[in-house]
């Protein structure tokens, strides 16, 4: 069965910064199974694709998680709208482009998504996150805990 | 084959610009546009933030851990980077060859990703160029623009790409973080129940396939001029192909043939390749320029990738590539194809056949039964070699007796395509550079040159708020005349 909550984050575990949605997935995979692991999917990837489109059918919420190079520190938050994107490589896809695709897919509106952009700084490859954005994680991972998810 | 991309006439005339460092930021294409003094292109530079520092990563680590390792290279094709470690780590474990079923297993696990590159390439990245046309509203020619206009389309994109990735589910163990190949064969075979299920799909995506080389071959037969002549110049291509010359996309012998289609080299065995290709370093840019050794850098540089592939094997062993490989050359007229846009036709050529290769491989019972891994004579190096969806992918170790990496040479089909891409931009440039200001029709026709080659990008780093790209014109004086930049959400601004 579909759980009902999504939390779909992405990026590069052995690039600095960029593991901020990956380490998120993984602080709540640990304290999550126990107590909702039915009603929340935690997905990972590298990127965000279109095939992601196919993962949001079913849902009835979803957060979508990244580091980011311009949020305002620790995190910003911000509800999803679908709008077209504009790129000339395989190698990205706006979350606002993934529901465009969910929705001309789908036919409908793509359930409610949230996105969680965290605030990074330093991408360097074999680097490990940056002080800031460790703290920036722990603020954001907070927030999804007592904001974002049901009380478990 | 003309090379007048580093080779001013008058040089006197020309300032050349080194590029800051800093400036490189992840994430971005640069091109700088240099003009002479009569205001026409003289040179242009495409700067790509390529697999920075990643062969010093690997180094000092154990060697198992480096076929997962390396997936972290590409967020678009890990498998392509796990599977090249995990054939050079063969060597070194001496496990030549590994069993039936590690072979049917990592084939079913190549063709998979094939297929899901590929697909998303055509049909969520290029089909919005070809089916609207370059000069089209910005704002529809995506593949929202698609969607709404041609729903089936995008949906078999979607469909065919989303087949492709549960065939590497499958035999990779995960969706992402995958295991499945390891240093002298496999850690799982195929059950009969994931077999049946891809066996279930697979009409449809065989007709999905065909459909897709339908509709490139008819982009092509509905505006030849265009699509003859765009970003089109001659060079050499480079791939690997089986000992019989048929395409082969996991294993095989490198050939090369020249701008007229002769045979150059062949049958040159994978542990050899430092025979055939050195790299240069230019002092502009982080990424190398490889070439043939014997022929230098101005005249052995070389192209790689479906166009390459298709022309550069005797034939395709499934019937009905095959079909459409014929067609493909006789298009030429008996003469190599060069055009940039034939890369997509040549792209879904390879689909299909992909397509056709999985329903021979889902047959094997090798992919339910067997053993796993093999091993033999340990050694101190290892190449592993594969035609990843954009061109050629070559991994080179040296092991220690302690177990761990003491040298690590990547060479990735962007980096083959370095020099290529450089020209077909110059090509287009020349072409539709249109006075001393930056256009955005210009900059939509260097993105639609850059997209038939579909670089990899300082792979799998995209955070948000990144530029995607951004293009400066300089006149001959190194002075900046315009310089534009182009959001991921299509935002076309003039820097001031």
């Amino acid at each position: 069965m579909t759980a009902p909550l999504l939390i779909l984050g992405w990026g590069n575990p052995s690039r600095g910064d960029d593991a901020l949605g990956p380490m998120l997935l993984a602080a709540l995979r640990q304290s999550l199974l126990a107590a909702l692991g039915d009603q929340v999917e935690l997905l990972e990837d590298y990127q965000l694709q279109v095939e992601h489109a196919l993962d949001l059918v079913g849902r009835s919420r979803v957060l979508l998680v990244d580091a980011s190079l311009s949020a305002a520190a620790p995190f910003e938050v911000s509800a999803l709208q679908a709008a077209p994107d504009s790129s000339y490589t395989t190698h990205s896809l706006s979350p606002q482009a993934l529901l465009q695709v969910y929705q001309n897919l789908q036919g409908q509106t793509p359930p409610p998504c949230t996105l969680l952009a965290i605030r990074g700084s330093g991408f360097e490859l074999g680097q490990p996150p940056s002080p800031s954005a460790l703290a920036h994680l722990a603020a954001a991972l907070s927030w999804v805990r007592t904001t974002w998810l049901p009380a478990g | 084959m003309t090379f007048a991309l580093e080779t001013a006439a008058h040089p006197e005339g020309l300032r050349r610009v080194a590029i800051d460092p800093v400036s490189r930021v992840e994430g971005h294409g640069k091109v700088t546009l240099l003009l002479d003094e009569h205001h026409h292109i003289q040179q242009v530079r495409l700067h790509i933030v390529e697999f920075r520092g990643f062969e010093k990563f690997i180094e000092g680590r154990p060697y198992w851990e480096v076929p997962v390792m390396v997936q972290r290279l590409c967020g678009i094709c890990p498998v392509s980077h796990h599977l090249a470690a995990a054939k050079a780590f063969d060597r070194i474990v001496g496990a030549r060859p590994v069993t039936a079923s590690a072979t049917a297993v990592r084939r079913l696990m190549h063709y998979g990703q094939m297929l899901q590159s590929h697909a998303l390439h055509f049909f969520h990245l290029s089909s919005p160029d070809l089916l609207f046309g370059f000069d089209s509203d910005v704002a529809k020619r995506n593949i929202v623009g698609v969607a709404q206009a041609h729903p089936e389309i995008a949906k078999k994109g979607i469909l065919l790409r989303k087949f492709g990735q549960e065939i590497i589910r499958i035999t990779s163990g995960k969706r992402v973080h995958g295991t499945g190949a390891v240093p002298g064969g496999v850690n799982k075979l195929v059950t009969k129940q994931e077999r049946d299920s891809l066996l279930h799909d697979l009409p449809q995506m065989l007709s999905w396939a065909q459909d897709a080389v339908d509709i490139a071959k008819a982009l092509h037969a509905q505006n030849p001029a265009l699509y003859n002549q765009f970003g089109s110049f001659e060079s050499n291509l480079l791939s690997l192909v089986r000992a019989d010359g048929a395409m082969d996309l996991y294993d095989g012998v490198l050939r090369v043939r020249d701008a007229a289609g002769r045979i150059l080299f062949d049958g040159v065995e994978d542990q050899r390749y430092l025979e055939l290709i050195e790299e240069e370093v230019r002092p502009w840019s982080y990424m190398k320029f490889p070439h043939l050794r014997s022929l230098g850098a101005e005249r052995g540089w070389y192209r790689v990738g479906p166009l390459a592939r298709v022309q550069n094997c005797d034939f395709i062993p499934s019937e009905r590539a095959e079909t459409e490989r014929q067609a493909f050359v006789a298009w030429g007229r008996g003469e190599l194809v060069h055009a940039s846009l034939a890369y997509h036709w040549a792209r879904m050529i390879e689909l299909l056949h992909c397509v056709e290769v999985i329903g021979q491989l889902l047959a094997d019972p090798a992919l339910l039964a067997g053993d796993l891994v093999t091993s033999g004579v340990r050694q101190r190096s290892g190449v592993g070699m594969i035609e990843a969806p954009r061109g050629t992918l070559i991994h080179d170790y040296d092991v220690g007796d302690d177990d761990l990496v003491t040298r690590c040479n990547l060479i990735v089909s962007t980096t083959h395509n370095n020099q290529a891409m450089n020209e077909a931009v110059r090509s287009v440039a020349r072409e539709y550079l249109d006075g001393r200001e930056l256009t955005e029709g210009l900059l939509n026709h260097i993105e639609v040159a850059i997209r038939a080659y579909d670089p990899c990008l300082s792979c799998a780093t995209h955070a948000l708020g990144q530029m995607p790209l951004d293009v400066t014109l300089l006149a001959a004086d190194g002075t900046r005349l315009d310089q534009v930049q182009k959001s991921s959400t299509g935002e076309f601004v003039h820097v001031d």
